[in-house]
């Protein structure tokens, strides 16, 4: 294993040394908040070193997940420090070298890690400015920078590699120097290709399936058929002797093989699926609609979310109430999820696509009993993971089967029905909404009660293990009940509350933290569905006041970037009064501030409704974004469109199926998704602040995507779905 | 185990592996390929296609047995100096987001544009049907289709 302290000697660079763990220096009174993840990773040096051979290097705690983050940094980097990108070179995500940034989720890199980088880069811009200013005699305010080349009045420059040793980024940040006016950015604002791209279509080593090591065995898993099944015996010999089978583990009921060549591990995995005899336990809810009343009926705490009371309104002349539901849903990476683990000296290695490498690796020291320094998780890129997904759960598989080669590095990638049966799913749904309008047709009332199970059950809580294998072994380490995710941002509860101004609201949440299939963060956690029942509902009292949907919105609400964008997004889509669609073709609106807290995106949909076969197709959908001020308009087009069409996926497509005992989607068969003869035209049209602060943009399409379909279908047939999703089966017999 | 003799991208490999591998363990384990990706181990979902004989094959249910022609990887297009005018046109296109399910695209275009150099966007729509896409980038894949094809033709 690579210290980061031999890292960076072996790299050549002139080291200012390592520092990130500052928060022991600090003065135990609380230390001036400082921008983004500067806050908790206080050393500049932690954040960027300059290197002699004439390149900078920047650290980030977020990882590459093929978002286009590493591009991103790289720019916001480039502009402070007044450097060609090409000089930038990136390390994300890695125990050992970078900033603990948490989960890369929440679509909050940009916000947390480029603000970091943008006032760390431009503080150690003052800092060299001033090194070079003594050292030219001159001021640093007479001194130009052009590629990182300080010139001073009379002709003499020095560099920042000449002076790389003498400016001293091993401090901590005061967050006082000022980032540059978007006026003088060179590179934010641009489409700049993303650096992650072209090893990815030429055959690169761009992935964790592509790391090989000497002497690498191939792993696979076999897990329990259902999520509650025992295993009562396996007849581990037959298998311990087949070709090229290096270890065989059991725990308890976790059971891994190892071995020489992928497709011996592919057969011995079969060969011990078969010689495992278990018993099985009917443990999960019932399906279908049933499962919305079992839900609705278990015995959870009601949690008020929010309350607004105003005695001055009118009474309600009109009132409507209406139920909405989502069922399972999975991630469906389309690479299983895969991780690389080797142990050596009482010390694990492990290559990982996590989110997050610090919390995994505080739970992977928990199952092993070692100190974290003993682990050192390195993230590589995967197949896209859309949230909390097997990444995790996988490192731990591997690193259990590791322990049994003898030293020798496993790859240990998960089969598709592992992933579509054990990766922890978005959670089923149920949003009650009510509402009144006044004789005016203004909403005067609002009600919003969910239930939900738990959003967010990743690694490194405060107590216990998320890791899947770790609740297998013969010795189980405790999950701790998952808390909700707490306001503002929300958990299940996640955008609730309505934007619109209402002068009674009262949301109320049933949150069940015990969770019978096992469910975690998918893309926007509980936004999605509650965006599609406020936005339904939103169309529904439109409906009810006979005003137009878009003016309703409006009229509804005040912020001036909400109404921006729901403008841009219906003057795009050539938005007009024009009242029902002809029975099979409509167009439908929607709107959401993510999280209430990040980007702001309208959505206009045109669908069609096949009313033989129930087939509902979305033709075009145009997206008006404010991610504040854009650092890289393709990438944020890139979000909203993949944001908007995934959307369109579940809400057309995706439900998880399982009986009293198994889940029963294996592959994709059981799982179908949105094909490329299905998707629709995409237009973001993108409403640029470059002086307001960034605002996350990965997960702003997918809740309005969801709504601005279900109420054109609603448009174009009169009849209003309300339960995900809009299956042709469903649709069919709506309108029978 | 049995002995092979293979070409892959334009050079003659001999392999002795049993014969039921599928081909695309043996790409990626064998000869040292990353292109063609494990996906789904099912025909399902296009990520490992290659080519054999120029057609596309999923590789993942392609015995080693079943292999009758020369075999064509992503890396057999062409290199990062020497870009293949659809790899050119998937990174010009920005055209993926993980791009895990970007090999199968690019080898299912590449038999596509032989068979019709000049398709239109629902000709590449359905060509690349069999393929899935989990980060939604369908449609700069069918603009990178086009702008590969426009550039092959000129």
């Amino acid at each position: 294993m690579t210290s980061r302290r031999q890292f960076l000697k072996s790299s050549g660079a002139l080291v200012i040394g390592f520092s990130l763990a500052p928060d022991l220096a600090l003065p135990q009174a609380s230390p001036a908040r400082l921008p983004g993840s500067l806050n908790n990773n206080r050393m500049l040096d932690a954040w960027l070193r300059i290197d002699p051979n004439g390149s900078v290097t920047i650290f980030s705690g977020k990882i590459e997940l093929g978002q286009g983050i590493g591009t991103a940094l790289s720019q916001i980097a480039a502009d402070e420090l007044d450097l060609d990108l090409k000089r930038i070179a990136i390390v994300h995500g890695d125990t050992a070298l970078t900033p603990d940034e948490g989960q890369t989720a929440g679509s909050l890199s940009v916000e947390q890690s480029g603000t970091a980088l943008r006032f760390a880069c431009a503080e150690a811009r003052e800092i060299l400015l001033s090194a070079a200013a003594a050292k030219l005699g001159t001021s640093p305010g007479a001194l130009k920078v052009a590629d990182g080349t300080i010139a001073a009045p009379g002709g003499a420059s020095l560099t920042y590699w000449d002076l790389a040793g003498d400016a001293q980024l091993k401090r901590e940040a005061t967050g006082q120097a000022k980032p540059k006016p978007p006026a003088e950015h060179r590179w934010v604002g641009k489409s700049i290709a993303r650096r992650d791209i072209p090893k990815k279509f030429t055959g690169g080593a761009a992935y964790v399936q592509d790391i090989r090591l000497p002497g690498m065995l191939f792993g696979r898993v076999v897990r329990p058929p259902s999520p509650d099944a025992e295993l009562v015996s396996v007849n581990e010999a037959a298998v311990r002797g087949m070709r090229g089978v290096v270890a065989l583990v059991r725990d308890g009921r976790f059971l891994a093989v190892a071995a020489e060549r992928e497709e011996q591990a592919v057969r011995a995995r079969e060969a011990l699926k078969k010689a495992a005899v278990w018993k099985e336990r009917a443990s999960l809810p019932p399906a279908g609609d049933a499962l919305y009343e079992h839900m609705m009926a278990l015995p959870v705490a009601r949690q008020t979310v929010t309350e607004k009371t105003s005695a001055a309104s009118a009474p309600a002349v009109k009132s409507l109430e209406a139920r909405y539901t989502r069922p399972y849903q999975a991630h469906g990476s389309i690479g299983p999820s895969c991780a690389v683990a080797q142990w050596q000296e009482g010390k694990l290695a492990i290559w990982t696509h996590s989110q997050g490498v610090f919390p995994l690796r505080a739970d992977l020291a928990k199952v092993f009993g070692v100190e974290p320094a003993a682990v050192r998780c390195t993230h590589v890129e995967g197949a896209g993971c859309y949230g909390h997904n097997g990444a995790d759960d996988v490192a731990l598989d591997a690193a259990l089967l590791a322990r049994a080669t003898g030293g020798r590095p496993v790859k240990l990638q998960w089969m598709r029905e592992d992933e579509f049966m054990w990766e922890p799913y978005g959670s089923a749904m149920v949003m009650k909404l009510a509402g009144g309008l006044d004789s005016q047709g203004n909403i005067v009332g609002w009600s919003h009660e969910l239930w939900s199970y738990p959003h967010s059950t990743r690694p490194g809580a405060s107590a216990g293990v998320n890791l899947l294998a770790a609740q297998h072994l013969a010795n189980p380490l405790l999950r701790q009940l998952p808390a909700d995710v707490p306001q503002p941002a929300g958990g299940s509860d996640r955008n609730s509350i309505p934007l619109y101004e209402l002068p009674n609201v009262k949301v109320v949440k049933h949150y069940i933290p015990e969770a019978p299939l096992r469910t975690s963060a998918l893309r926007t956690l509980g936004g999605y569905a509650n965006v599609f029942a406020l936005e339904s509902f939103m169309d529904e009292l439109a409906a009810a006041a006979q005003a137009n949907p878009v003016e309703f919105r409006l009229r509804h609400l005040k912020d001036p970037r909400a109404r921006a964008v729901i403008e841009a997004a219906a003057q795009r889509a050539g938005w007009t009064r024009k009242a029902p669609g002809d029975g099979t073709r409509g167009r439908g609106f929607a709107f959401a501030r993510y999280k209430n807290l990040a980007c702001y995106c309208a959505i206009a949909a045109d669908v069609t409704v096949d009313r033989k076969s129930g087939k509902v197709r979305v033709t075009r959908a145009v997206a008006a974004v404010d991610a504040g001020q854009v650092v890289n308009p393709d990438g944020v087009v890139n979000q909203i469109e993949g944001g908007l069409i995934q959307s369109a996926s579940w809400t057309l497509k995706e439900a998880l199926r399982f009986d009293r005992t198994r889940v029963t989607t294996r592959s994709w068969a059981d799982y179908p998704i949105l094909r490329f003869e299905e998707v629709p035209q995409v237009e973001v049209v993108i409403l640029n602040q470059p002086n307001e602060r960034f605002l996350g943009v990965g997960e702003g399409a997918q809740g309005p995507a969801a709504a601005a379909i279900a109420n054109a279908i609603a448009n174009a047939t009169g009849v209003r779905l309300r339960s995900l999703p809009f299956t042709p089966a469903r649709v069919k017999a709506a309108l029978a | 185990m049995a002995k092979f003799s293979v070409w892959v991208n334009g050079e003659r490999k001999t392999l002795s592996v049993d014969a039921d591998t599928p081909l695309l363990y043996v790409l990626r384990n064998d000869v040292g390929l990353n292109g063609p990706k494990f996906g789904c181990g099912l025909a399902q979902c296009g990520a490992c296609t290659v080519l054999v004989g120029g057609k596309p094959v999923r590789s993942c249910v392609t015995p080693m047995s079943a292999v009758k022609g020369p075999v064509t990887t992503i890396e057999g297009l062409g290199t990062l100096d020497k870009l293949h005018p659809l790899q050119r046109a998937f990174i010009e296109e920005q055209a993926c987001q993980c791009g895990y399910c970007g090999n199968g695209m690019v080898m299912s275009a590449k038999a596509l544009l032989e068979r019709n150099p000049a398709p239109t966007a629902g000709q590449i729509r359905r060509a690349l049907n069999g393929h899935l896409c989990r980060c939604a980038s369908h449609n700069r894949i069918v603009r990178a289709v086009q702008r590969a094809a426009k550039e092959m033709r000129s």
